[in-house]
């Protein structure tokens, strides 16, 4: 018991950070499983945090209610967004949803309401570990059953082939839609609880980094299974601090390590890390059929 | 009105006229074929009724619907399926699978009682992998449940494809070339399915180039040259019908310098 004690007080902030990033990561898996290659679920989680922090600082709102604010914001924003930009495919809407991720950042630098470039500070620090991995207990939960649901199927469908899927009934482009606010809203849920841990947002929390990181997190867990992005995102939130206990001072070449993992997960386990698990399971149910 | 209506459709794709007053009637519960030489505008002609594209003027109805006014997931809505001549199967899932996402418009799937695990969901979900494994079944399939569609050989895909548009609930299906790439005896195997298929009521709208395939199965047959209709009739007047024969065999007593 001591030791857990001890152990979380060092790493308790990489234990939230896993927690933050792999919820990011699932917000964009919403849209990923539908073949939607969106780099703005960064830039939603800032509007999510910022909105978030704001109600909470200027506006005294209790927790919960900032959180639902910039879930809220979050979600209308990528409504707003969505509707023009989802008429584009791969690495357009790529293009397009990181230009929207430009234009965030440079608001939240502009902008006095956000606090400028120094970012907004003294936001109340209430966020606790348990309630985040509540939520993303919670998050991950709603997506397995998602890919149950009516929705889930036709968003896979889609990512299959989307002239077919329209065939079978499936509305392509209301659900397109759909999943973009879906992940919008979780990616926003996610920068509330951010901005709400460490006391402050700025605008370099969420830029064009974070945008490649979560995809990173994704390819490297796997996109086809719920675990697979959380995996992704412990494994690449966790090495920098492994890799110090094991003394090796991981900064200056982390984004070099961070691409080599994605490189190797990419040549030899293409549907991610989760597919291993995935592979156990269903050579099993063909062992017992 | 349950007959499908094709009144004076024209689609051009820049100056390339594909389709130029087309009109006929296709009866409820029969098969009816849509022959022509290639580049006919067959396939042009069912993604206009499947509302994957839209025509440049002229109607289509089907049981009070308008199609030229429907996106393709809403002619799927109304009970029409379809299949593709370059089969479009998702390659990434099971067969099972890919019948299951053609469920999409005859389920519920509701998120809800999903997130609560009520028994009404596990009931729906069971009730529909029944019903999915009922179609493998009958394209016979059944032993192929859990392959990717992918490893499938060229015919089990064709006959996969034909699965999953069923598992609409179709009242009309329209197939591209269904039997293309196909062994005779499992051309005669599709050929008894669509039959079946047609005494239950459903109506069958098809392409084909199989010419013993089409004649044999079909009870009327439309002709497709340079996207005009040449003809519409039985397969015996079709046969006999003189532009046919110079469409597909080009034209006698002309000399050929």
């Amino acid at each position: 018991m001591e030791h857990l004690l001890q152990f979380y007080a060092i790493y308790g902030s990489v234990i939230n950070f896993i927690g933050i990033n792999a919820l990011l990561a699932l917000s964009l898996n919403v849209t990923l499983s539908a073949g939607m290659l969106s780099l703005g679920n960064a830039a939603f989680a800032a509007v999510g945090g910022y909105t978030a922090g704001i109600l909470s600082l200027r506006f005294g709102f209790p927790y919960v209610a900032s959180l639902a604010g910039g879930t809220c914001a979050a979600g209308l924003v990528g409504l707003v967004i969505g509707l023009p930009v989802l008429r584009l495919k791969g690495v357009f809407l790529a293009m397009a949803t990181l230009a929207f991720g430009e234009v965030v950042r440079l608001a939240a630098v502009n902008l006095d309401v956000t606090g400028g470039a120094e970012g907004l500070t003294g936001i109340p620090n209430v966020t606790t570990t348990w309630m985040i991995y509540l939520v993303l207990a919670a998050a991950a939960y709603f997506i397995a059953m998602l890919r149950r649901s009516r929705l889930g199927w036709g968003l896979v469908s889609m990512r299959e082939d989307e002239t077919a899927a329209s065939s079978l009934g499936i509305p392509v482009t209301y659900y397109k839609a759909v999943a973009f606010v879906i992940g919008a809203m979780l990616a926003g849920l996610a920068g509330g609880m951010y901005a709400h841990l460490n006391y402050l947002i700025t605008p370099r929390d969420y830029g064009f980094f974070i945008a490649v990181d979560l995809l990173i997190y994704n390819i490297v867990g796997g996109t086809n299974i719920w675990y697979g992005p959380i995996l992704g995102a412990a494994l690449l939130t966790a090495l920098p601090e492994v890799l110090r206990g094991a003394g090796v001072t991981a900064g200056p070449i982390r984004m070099g390590i961070n691409g080599l993992i994605l490189l190797l997960v990419i040549l030899f386990l293409p549907n991610g890390l989760a597919s291993l698990f995935a592979r156990r399971r269903s050579s099993a149910v063909k062992a017992g059929a | 009105m349950n007959r499908l209506l094709v009144e004076n459709v024209s689609r051009h794709f820049g100056g390339v006229q594909a389709l130029e007053d087309v009109s006929f009637i296709v009866e409820p519960g029969t098969i009816h074929g849509l022959i022509g030489p290639n580049g006919a505008g067959k396939t042009t002609l069912i993604n206009i009724l499947s509302g994957l594209l839209s025509p440049s003027s002229g109607r289509m109805n089907y049981r009070n619907h308008d199609l030229h006014r429907l996106a393709a997931h809403q002619v799927a809505a109304i009970g029409i399926a379809r299949t593709f001549q370059n089969i479009r199967l998702f390659p990434h899932m099971s067969c099972l699978e890919n019948v299951q996402a053609g469920q999409h418009v005859t389920s519920r799937r509701s998120l809800l009682p999903r997130l609560f695990h009520l028994p009404s969901a596990r009931r729906e979900d069971r009730d529909l992998c029944e019903r999915a494994m009922a179609m493998l079944a009958r394209v016979g399939l059944d032993d192929k449940v859990s392959y990717q569609s992918r490893n499938l050989s060229y015919g089990e895909r064709r006959r996969l494809e034909i699965a999953r548009a069923l598992s609409l609930n179709p009242s009309l299906l329209l197939l591209d070339e269904p039997v293309a790439g196909m062994r005779q005896g499992e051309a005669m195997v599709v050929a008894d399915l669509l039959r079946s298929l047609c005494r239950e009521g459903m109506t069958i709208l098809l392409i084909e180039h199989n010419m013993s395939f089409v004649m044999s199965l079909c009870s009327r047959i439309t002709v497709l040259d340079f996207g005009r209709v040449l003809t519409t009739g039985t397969p015996a007047e079709v046969r006999a019908c003189r532009e046919v024969i110079e469409a597909y065999l080009g034209t006698t007593g002309e000399p050929h310098a």
